[in-house]
């Protein structure tokens, strides 16, 4: 519109980038330590522009770690949390594609009842069922292991009701011409379902990767292991209590660190981001 | 809604649904199964033997004046956050919805702070505000301000609002700019038309008709303040000074940990799990029917 | 090649609905049998029963000699056009063709063959490494079809298949199936409500209304000898005219036993514009209401304002009262004008008062 000319536009410039300013600035600031030297920091001097301990800085987070809190190289925590983050997405799609499958195209006994035992999942993060789920947990003796990171965060119900609502859209007549083209159950959803499924996955298994990145608490309490510590933990861990001995540089390296992945995946794939954010919370 | 082609196997689809239904009943019912138990039970020191005392430990929580604190800091903390943090968001999702040069590389530069995790937002923000050597804090004293989160509950309560309001702008504004472009550009060129100014057309406009996503918007909000800003919290000031930012997440986590209080967490548990049923209820109930139009 | 021969077809749903209500319908080897009638009047299920895709609950469904009520819809060898054409939209043009072939364990060589021979017959040559989504509506139809024929199957099943397309392409794609059907000699069932496009198809038109068969026969015969009042109006178009006997004016007219009949039917094409009344026909006053010049001919809307006693009209049907008379498009009377019109005695049909039987005058 007319108005939308001009001045206004100027505004409207102006507001966004100050926006774009604020969101942006605390990390400008982690990177920006992140090349100092931490006695210029601890001191109180640190400056507003880069420093020259770059390569110095970095190659001791990946390589080498903290020297006092924990000397775990941040390189395998990141490891941790992506083998992590992949079994959460990868196993919470793969189990809930074929559940939704079963559900959708299937009729056997407690169909129903079955879908909301699943459904019901949805409402209760595993915040609060946190102490139960350890002991579960310890007593199936997976603390300290991947499968104990990744087990609790995959029993929820948000992919198998994406999937639950996608199906639903498939012109039936798929399925009948499957069948009248001799495809059997297992045929038709390996050749076509899932081909058609594609971009769901994918836009799920963007969100998915991030939440699983992104996971604290949980984490938190299973691993006791320095080696098995996710990134998220290790970065909690280098911050001590009596300020003088964190060493800010390399956690500031570390928190550079656990932004990069999930946030290349955001701007890389931008669109399947947006996809599978707003159909995961419908 | 039920589809009409389907497969006629029985055994398949059991073999195809025992995966998902293993996992959600070992990890998801006997855990809540076990909390709901547990909440009912005292546990003796050592945790040798436990016994039935009904609803004692629910009580002695709303006996304890700390829990009731909580409770309301927690809801201060989620409706500060989700207010500042929404309101902050529109405004710019107003913005990018003007046909601008540049829009899509906006969106870009304002979504991605969505991926970062709330342990490192807590690290990003209490360095940059740091008492000794944040690089804000020499403004703050130099503005006169007696800036010291880790000793100061109040500032320390806002450093944690601010920093969980930071996360949350990028997701509420990828929503709002969503919901704008899902309104009809002609409904706006009709108020203009219809002689209603810019800020009068926002108001009469703009925000009614973007009242679903608002309201969605401010229970997701919620939501997230209750659990997503333990990781800020256990980074930024563990509960402290004090117990000024104990929220009823990090309590949970707390008192199991270090009390060992096991019977009292999981009647703190029981109750989250209740709080949490009845916001997604409140959710499915009103998104879907009162305000939309 | 084989014959589709429905033995008192029956199709009740759990819930008591009675889809359809004992069918008999016989297509012999090679001929094009048309299913038409109104929506929901079980044209599609009896369809869908032939493929497979709905049980059977009563009677006898019978391809080629064989009864294939519990046989899957793989092992019946039909093939069945869709009327979204359900393409996979993931698969190439060509593998669209070839997923049914390979399914059943053909040697590639052979399917490249049969793939390539429908794709010539049916023009698609040029386009088959594409996508569903980057074709026109006309080609999607055309790879349904190719889809279907690369099988060689004993029956194809049409269900709408050309109800997505727009008008014209609809004509065109008519006469291309008519053309394949008779090069390729297959037995063929189609379904449509476009009375239009089944009475051009069909070699035996088979009228259905209410999950039952109103008349079965050869297009033209059923058109000049509709057996009930549904098969006149729904048959033909503008629909035949049907008022009841039962008013003074119409009863003296006819006389004798034709008198006794409920109902008398005229094709709005078999009226005239005449003073006269021809002997045993039957002469009308109207009241010009509305005309429509189509060009070619004029369509004459008219009312017996004399007729009390009007016919409860079928589905899809002018108001009680009215008349659609058709003429040359060279005439056309002035609105409000008051005519005459009659029919002849041979173009008189003649139905019981329930609308259920023809009478022979």
């Amino acid at each position: 519109m007319v108005e939308d000319e001009g001045i206004r536009r100027y505004v409207a410039h102006f507001i966004l980038w100050v926006g774009i300013a604020i969101v942006a600035f605390p990390v400008y600031i982690a990177i920006v330590a992140s090349t100092q030297d931490n006695a210029l920091i601890a001191n109180g001097q640190m400056s507003l522009l880069p420093g020259g301990h770059f390569f110095e800085v970095y190659y001791q987070t990946i390589f080498v770690g903290t020297s006092g809190s924990t000397r775990e190289p941040v390189g395998n925590m990141m490891l941790n949390s992506l083998v992590m983050a992949l079994a959460i997405a990868i196993g919470k799609i793969a189990i809930s594609i074929i559940s939704a499958y079963a559900i959708v195209y299937f009729r056997f006994p407690f169909r129903m009842a079955i879908f909301w035992i699943i459904f019901i999942t949805l409402m209760l993060p595993v915040e609060v069922r946190i102490y139960p789920t350890y002991k579960i947990v310890a007593d199936l003796h997976m603390l300290d292991s991947y499968a104990g990171l990744a087990l609790p965060l995959i029993a929820s119900a948000t992919a198998t009701l994406l999937f639950r609502q996608f199906f639903m859209t498939v012109p039936d007549e798929l399925l009948e011409a499957s069948r009248i083209d001799g495809a059997g159950p297992l045929r038709f959803f390996w050749d076509t379902l899932l081909p058609l499924s594609r971009t769901n996955m994918a836009a799920l298994f963007v969100i998915l990767f991030i939440l699983g990145w992104n996971q604290y608490l949980w984490p938190l309490l299973i691993t006791t292991r320095d080696d098995m510590q996710t990134i998220q933990v290790g970065i909690r861990k280098m911050i001590t209590t009596t300020d003088a001995l964190t060493e800010w540089p390399i956690v500031m390296a570390t928190a550079v660190l656990a932004m990069l992945p999930p946030v290349f995946v955001v701007v890389a794939m931008q669109k399947l981001f947006v996809r599978g954010l707003v159909e995961t919370e419908k | 809604m039920q589809k009409q082609a389907i497969f006629q196997s029985k055994l398949l689809p059991c073999a195809l649904v025992a995966p998902q239904l293993a996992i959600v009943l070992i990890f998801f019912y006997w855990p809540a199964l076990q909390a709901v138990i547990q909440s009912f039970l005292l546990q003796d020191a050592f945790g040798l033997s436990s016994t039935f005392v009904w609803l004692d430990n629910y009580i002695e929580l709303f006996k304890d004046p700390a829990y009731f604190e909580a409770i309301v800091r927690t809801f201060f903390f989620s409706f500060a956050i989700a207010v500042s943090s929404l309101s902050f968001a529109l405004l710019l999702a107003v913005m990018a919805d003007k046909p601008l040069r540049g829009s899509m590389l906006y969106r870009t530069l304002l979504i991605w702070p969505y991926a970062v995790a709330p342990p490192v937002v807590g690290v990003l923000w209490i360095f940059m505000l740091h008492p000794s050597l944040g690089v804000l804090s020499r403004y703050l004293r130099g503005l006169g301000v007696d800036w010291n989160p880790l000793l100061d509950g109040n500032q320390a309560a806002a450093l944690i609002i601010l920093a969980a309001a930071w996360k949350q702008i990028s997701y509420n504004f990828l929503f709002f700019l969503a919901g704008l472009q899902a309104i009809p550009k002609s409904v706006f060129e009709a108020a203009a038309i219809d002689g209603a100014r810019p800020m009068r057309r926002f108001w009469t406009v703009t925000f009614p008709l973007l009242s679903p996503t608002i309201f969605f918007l401010l229970v997701v909000n919620i939501v997230y303040a209750f659990f997503d800003t333990f990781g800020i919290i256990d980074t930024m000031t563990r509960g402290g000074p004090g117990t000024s930012t104990v929220t009823l997440v990090y309590k949970v986590y707390s008192d199991g940990l270090l009390g060992g209080n096991l019977g009292s967490s999981a009647a703190q548990s029981v109750i989250l799990m209740v709080m949490v049923i009845v916001l997604t209820g409140i959710q499915f109930r009103f998104v879907e029917r009162k305000v939309t139009y | 090649m084989a014959n589709v021969t429905l033995r008192n077809v029956r199709k009740t749903y759990t819930g008591g609905f009675e889809a359809i209500k004992g069918v008999n319908v016989d297509v012999a080897d090679g001929q094009f049998c048309v299913l038409v009638g109104p929506s929901g009047c079980g044209k599609s299920t009896l369809l869908r029963m032939v493929a497979g895709l709905e049980t059977v609950t009563g009677g006898e469904i019978d391809i080629g000699g064989r009864v294939v009520n519990q046989v899957e819809p793989a092992d019946r060898d039909i093939a069945m056009v869709f009327q979204n054409y359900a393409l996979y939209p993931h698969m190439s043009v060509y593998n669209n063709m070839a997923y049914g072939l390979r399914n059943r364990g053909m040697a590639e060589a052979e399917v490249k063959t049969r793939v390539e021979e429908a794709a010539r017959v049916l023009e698609l040559a040029p386009m088959l490494e594409r996508k569903p989504r980057q074709l026109s509506g006309g080609q999607r139809q055309r790879v349904a079809m190719g889809r279907a024929i690369v099988r060689q199957p004993k029956v194809f099943l049409f269900d709408e298949p050309l109800s997505n397309l727009d008008a014209k392409l609809r004509i065109a794609m008519r006469v291309e199936i008519r053309k394949l059907q008779r090069r390729l000699n297959t037995t063929s069932i189609y379904v449509t409500h476009d009375q239009l496009e089944a009475m051009t198809l069909a070699d035996v038109l088979v009228v259905m209304n209410g999950g039952q068969v109103e008349q079965v026969g050869n297009p033209l015969a059923i058109y000049e000898k509709p057996a009930t009042t549904f098969v006149a109006s729904f048959i033909g178009a503008p629909p035949m005219n049907l008022m009841s006997t039962r008013t003074d004016e119409i009863k003296s007219q006819l006389g004798g036993s034709a008198s006794e009949a409920g109902i008398l039917g005229i094709r709005p094409e078999d009226f005239a514009i005449t003073d006269q009344t021809p002997a045993g026909g039957v002469a009308l006053p109207l009241m010009v209401e509305a005309i429509e010049r189509v060009g070619a001919e004029t369509f004459v809307y008219g009312s017996r304002a004399q007729d009390e006693q009007r016919v409860a009209a079928t589905p899809g049907e002018l108001p009680p009262g009215e008349v659609i008379v058709r003429i040359p498009g060279t005439e056309a009377p002035a609105i409000g004008a008051r005519i005459r019109v009659a029919a002849v005695r041979p173009k008189l049909h003649l139905f019981s008062g329930d609308g259920r039987t023809r009478i022979e005058a």
